[in-house]
């Protein structure tokens, strides 16, 4: 019988050993990952910026698809948890060879792995690697296919909460590509987790998923609809590189219709959250006035990656220690 | 178990002779959470230090990691003074195998270099495990092998000695 995402994520005693997904996360759990995240923000302020959570672990960076900025932040993540980093763009090397995906993670666990961090084209990648080649090696999801991008949600959340304080009560709208966005799907399981008011899909029906409302989403076609009374605005990159086909008439249509500009900005509430996962197309998803002004976080969200991604890193790292530990038979504490 | 009251007064007591005779100056207090905070302003406000307290969380520098993960509960440390070339009062409630001071000395050398380091620690169970012994103690006191002892705060402090079920 095929675990659910809850078991394969968790340890018996509910610690996370593996961050696959948003889906299967309840509220305690996510809440703890944010205020962990919250206290690795201020080990982001000292003089140095390192603590020895990870020292003398090893973590590979597995990426199936090319990214510099998750890459990066991992990479910074890991090594301000002192971790030893290796990086590999696998799309490149063993896998053209016609090694297959399970040779080539059984042989990194060879040389001592302690943690995966893995970003695959296909959908459920780290999951099949969690579940059935190395489940002893922490995996942690920084993107598989259309499915979750579940760091890059959290890191989100953090932001919004540093911002609002709280989930309650808040109307959240999504902006853009839908269809093509594993953000969008860690994001709206994650609002709808913390207990926002509202979640809202903002796209032509082209860019939304078949079923919106079964991910727990009020979908609009409209800006000037789906703005008002708004109080967080994520808006989502044009994934010129996943569409398939005529989607769209035009990248200035698109602009026209669904680009937030400072005009379609005043639909929201007043002080309304403009935020953006990156890279940014300026004039295709947004106003240069609107993302770099008084009412964009988008430069707060980097910062938060770094800090969000080491609170799961290390979580995971210690449920996994907790259960080699278990699987042994000891552990006391000790002041 | 003695008054607590009288306990941080031969502590300010023996700080003040402590830090005379090593000629002192400006020393700013560094709590370690939760208890320790608690000790650290109660002697803040009995020396006239003017410098905030400081509050150190630890979780990140626990050398039981490997053993038992990551702590559920951690909040952000907070230094609210430049810790370089500073004389640092650190304090904690009760001091044992010396693990917790070991993990609060590396985190303070992350904030920079202190001129010096003073420990105070309010009671001393002994049955230490790492060569780290307190500048100033509050009490020594020897516990059965089922009891713990706690600090009960912040409004008014109070030591109390529980019994620990058995694992």
């Amino acid at each position: 019988m095929p675990e659910t995402s809850r078991d394969l994520q968790l340890t018996a005693d509910g610690e996370l050993r593996h961050f696959l997904a948003i889906e299967g996360l309840d509220q305690a759990l996510l809440t703890r990952i944010l205020d962990t995240a919250d206290s690795f923000i201020e080990v982001g302020e000292r003089t140095i910026k390192k603590v020895p959570l990870l020292r003398g672990r090893t973590v590979v960076n597995l990426f199936f698809e090319p990214s510099t900025r998750t890459r990066s932040t991992f990479e910074l993540a890991a090594k301000r948890l002192s971790a030893d980093v290796l990086n590999l763009d696998i799309g490149t090397s063993a896998t053209s060879k016609g090694e297959s995906l399970s040779d080539t993670l059984l042989n990194l666990r060879a040389m001592a792995s302690d943690m995966f961090v893995m970003r695959h084209s296909q959908s459920g990648a780290p999951h099949f690697v969690a579940q059935s080649v190395t489940p002893d090696v922490a995996i942690i999801n920084a993107g598989d296919g259309r499915h979750e991008h579940p760091t890059q949600a959290m890191l989100d959340m953090l932001t919004i909460r540093q911002h609002m304080k709280t989930f309650r009560g808040l109307r959240v709208a999504i902006v853009g590509d839908v269809q093509h966005s594993r953000v969008a799907r860690s994001q709206i399981r994650a609002l709808n987790t913390l207990g926002v008011d509202e979640v809202r899909l903002i796209a032509p029906d082209t860019l939304l998923p078949h079923e919106p409302e079964a991910l727990g989403a009020r979908v609009f076609h409209r800006m000037e609809e789906g703005l008002r009374n708004v109080d967080v605005i994520i808006m989502l990159r044009l994934q010129h590189e996943r569409m398939e086909g005529a989607l769209l008439p035009s990248e200035s249509e698109f602009y026209r219709m669904y680009g937030l500009t400072r005009e379609k900005l005043a639909y929201a509430n007043p002080g309304a959250l403009v935020m953006h996962p990156g890279p940014i197309n300026r004039g295709v998803e947004i106003e240069s006035a609107v993302a770099d002004g008084p009412q964009s976080v988008i430069l707060g969200q980097v910062t938060n990656g770094i800090a969000v991604r080491m609170a799961v890193m290390s979580m995971s790292m210690g449920g996994q220690l907790n259960e080699r530990q278990s699987a042994t038979g000891e552990g006391v504490a000790s002041t | 178990m003695q008054d607590i009251e009288q306990l941080l007064d031969r502590m300010t007591d023996d700080l003040r002779e402590h830090i005379n005779a090593r000629g002192l100056s400006s020393l700013c207090p560094v709590g370690i959470r939760t208890g320790g905070v608690w000790v650290a302003q109660a002697l803040r406000e009995r020396l006239g230090i003017q410098a905030e307290c400081g509050e150190l969380d630890i979780t990140f520098y626990r050398d039981d990691f490997s053993r038992i993960g990551l702590h559920p509960r951690v909040s952000p440390s907070r230094l609210p003074f430049e810790t370089e070339g500073q004389h640092l009062l650190l304090v904690d409630d009760v001091i044992m195998s010396g693990r917790t001071i070991r993990a609060a000395m590396n985190e303070l050398f992350d904030y920079g270099r202190p001129e010096s380091i003073t420990l105070a620690a309010l009671v001393d169970l002994g049955r230490r495990e790492l060569p780290i012994q307190p500048d100033v103690t509050g009490t020594h006191e020897t516990l059965g092998p089922r009891q713990r002892i706690k600090l009960r705060g912040p409004e008014s402090l109070e030591l109390a000695v529980e019994e620990v079920p058995d694992a």
